[in-house]
């Protein structure tokens, strides 16, 4: 045998191996970065989690940098407050354009509606914000929000809501630009989930004599039940995470919204007002606290989802 | 009064079928208004002297955004030549190496997930490991936040990609004595170049109109500068600062940077589905 074909082998199988070594640390790397991140946040926070512990830091809606007095409550809940209105909008339409792609609109629409809700996703999200500031903001608070104060005001406890100076610049506003953004995430998963009911059970259906609708509502939704759910929590995740589109239509004013027309602010919004300026470490642990917090919630809430959504399709 | 109860039934259904076509007028709506705002006013206030001249002191009407495009061209490359080759070699592991090890699946599943953890976060992440110990903002603290967002899109676009070619092709390459590196590099990826592409240009679209990952990591910057170690300008971030700004001509210059921002990124979608169509290759 030819001994400089063994030499070559030899280093066929060195190279291999590194190749081997060099992928699997390329790929290793993603939970690294994911325990990393948690880890650091942990490690910036402790001054804050010390000093303030869970319950009083997430309880207390004090946030005063000059007498060193944090709380979260009011990001925590501006957080939660604007993604509910961001899917309580958002969910119902994108699941209303996922039944309309996958069974009422003729061929030849499917695709240019698919592409138009996947470009609603390609815009970035500094440009949504802009856009809600210099645009829709004034839209609301010339047209829209005098409009609904009127029709809702008479009415007692709804009326609550609907109460104070109308600027535009509010939880109404960030909450409508948010429930824009995240149709594309529900819409594509539900037509993808659709797509996947096996033809059968539909023509079944429509054998028994059930309109489009019922087959959608008693066969299609239930199947797709879960896909769906993954859908719904995909967006919300990303409602809670969205930082430059809410940043510019909701104010970062450290207060609990009293009606949907009142600016507050967001753990997105408060770290990208705050983060660069807090010249105290106290404030800045305060903050990264607060990033910790936003990290675990939405690492749960999309971490979840994305396992309802793994286990349908790929049934 | 069967019949009755039918005509309900369609009317019921005719009535909500209608609703959903309203749903996806809605979306659409959106879109172009949207779209045509920003053409509208960024076209507006589009300029040979936004492209070519430094800005002015704050007040001073004039000026152009030159800092922020190179700084956004230069923070950008350095996502690109981090984020991709890694990208890609993880890809690789999860779709040929690792291809049977359960660790795959997991790791798959975590890039996934992976893609939709905050952006602002990671900049805050990136603060912490690299802007606080380094002790200062810098342009390279923006390229690796950046790359940290692209890494999971490349990753999945390269696992998906590699996974379409057939497994034939690799044992025709191992018959021939192949060591597996050389069945990676010289039958695999030149199989996949159009898909490997696409992941990367939609990547690329996904990463270049962050902002929040940059505010705590490159920062932001007045002066043009070339030099990565230190804060640097970004289109995105000028747009931030810009818009919140009390001029009136930062904010079409604003405008004007969310143009140019948001037509790149259509284009490279585009650009990107058109690959994928005209592939004859395995996408």
């Amino acid at each position: 045998m030819n001994p400089r074909l063994g030499i070559r082998r030899k280093l066929d199988y060195l190279i291999d191996k590194f190749f081997f070594s060099i992928t699997f640390l390329a790929a290793v790397l993603v939970p690294l970065l994911l325990i990393g991140i948690l880890l650091v946040f942990i490690k910036e926070a402790s001054l804050a989690i010390q000093t303030f512990g869970f319950f009083s830091f997430i309880l207390s809606p004090k946030w005063d940098p000059v007498f060193e007095k944090f709380g979260g409550a009011v990001p925590l809940t501006g957080t939660i407050l604007v993604a509910s209105i961001a899917v309580t909008v958002g969910v119902p339409i994108a699941l209303g354009i996922a039944i309309f792609v996958s069974e009422v609109c003729p061929n030849f629409l499917k695709q240019p509606i698919r592409l138009a809700v996947d470009l609603l996703a390609a815009i970035p999200s500094i440009v949504y914000g802009l856009w809600g500031l210099f645009t829709l903001a004034p839209i609301h608070a010339k047209y829209i929000e005098p409009f609904l104060q009127k029709v809702f005001t008479p009415i007692p406890l709804v009326g609550k809501l609907f109460e104070g100076t109308l600027l535009g610049i509010d939880l109404f506003t960030a909450g409508i630009i948010l429930s824009i953004m995240i149709i594309p995430f529900t819409a594509s998963i539900t037509i993808e989930a659709f797509s996947l009911v096996p033809r059968v059970l539909k023509e079944s259906a429509y054998g028994m004599g059930a309109t489009k609708w019922e087959v959608i509502k008693d066969v299609m939704i239930p199947y797709c039940r879960i896909a769906i759910f993954g859908g719904m929590g995909l967006s919300l995740g990303r409602a809670l995470g969205e930082t430059m589109a809410v940043a510019f239509v909701l104010g970062n004013i450290n207060r609990f919204p009293e009606s949907l027309f009142s600016p507050t602010t967001t753990v997105t919004v408060k770290l990208a007002n705050e983060f660069t300026e807090a010249d105290k470490d106290i404030h800045l642990s305060a903050l990264f606290y607060l990033a910790l917090l936003l990290y675990v919630m939405s690492l749960f809430i999309i971490g979840l989802s994305k396992y309802l959504i793994l286990r349908v399709t790929q049934k | 009064m069967r019949e009755r109860v039918l005509k309900i039934r369609k009317l019921t259904s005719a009535v909500i079928l209608t609703i959903t076509a309203l749903c996806a007028l809605w979306g659409i709506f959106w879109l172009f208004f949207v779209i045509f705002d920003v053409i509208r006013n960024g076209i507006a206030s589009i300029n040979l002297s936004l492209f070519l001249e430094t800005p002015t002191p704050p007040g001073v009407p004039g000026g152009g955004l030159k800092h922020a495009f190179i700084g956004h061209f230069l923070i950008t490359l350095g996502a690109i030549s981090l984020g991709i080759p890694i990208g890609i070699l993880a890809g690789t592991f999860l779709a040929e190496y690792g291809r049977n090890y359960r660790i795959s699946k997991v790791i798959s599943y975590l890039a996934d997930t992976m893609i939709t953890v905050p952006a602002i976060l990671i900049g805050a992440f990136v603060y912490a490991i690299m802007v606080k110990p380094l002790g200062s903002f810098s342009g390279w603290s923006g390229s690796v936040a950046l790359a940290i967002i692209m890494l999971p899109v490349v990753i999945r676009a390269t696992e998906h990609m590699l996974k379409l070619v057939p497994w034939t092709m690799r044992e025709a390459a191992f018959a021939l004595g192949a060591p597996y590196y050389k069945v990676i590099l010289q039958v695999l990826y030149p199989a996949t170049r159009m898909g490997l592409l696409t992941g990367a240009i939609l990547a690329i679209a996904r990463e270049i109109g962050e902002a929040a990952p940059l505010l705590f990591t490159s920062f932001n910057n007045n002066f043009l500068s070339y030099d990565m170690s230190g804060p640097m300008a970004s289109l995105t971030v000028t747009i931030f600062v810009y818009a919140m700004g009390p001029y009136d001509y930062w904010h079409s210059q604003a405008w004007a940077a969310a143009f140019v921002i948001a037509m790149t990124i259509l284009i490279l979608n585009f650009i990107a589905r058109i690959i994928l169509k005209g592939g004859k290759h395995y996408y």
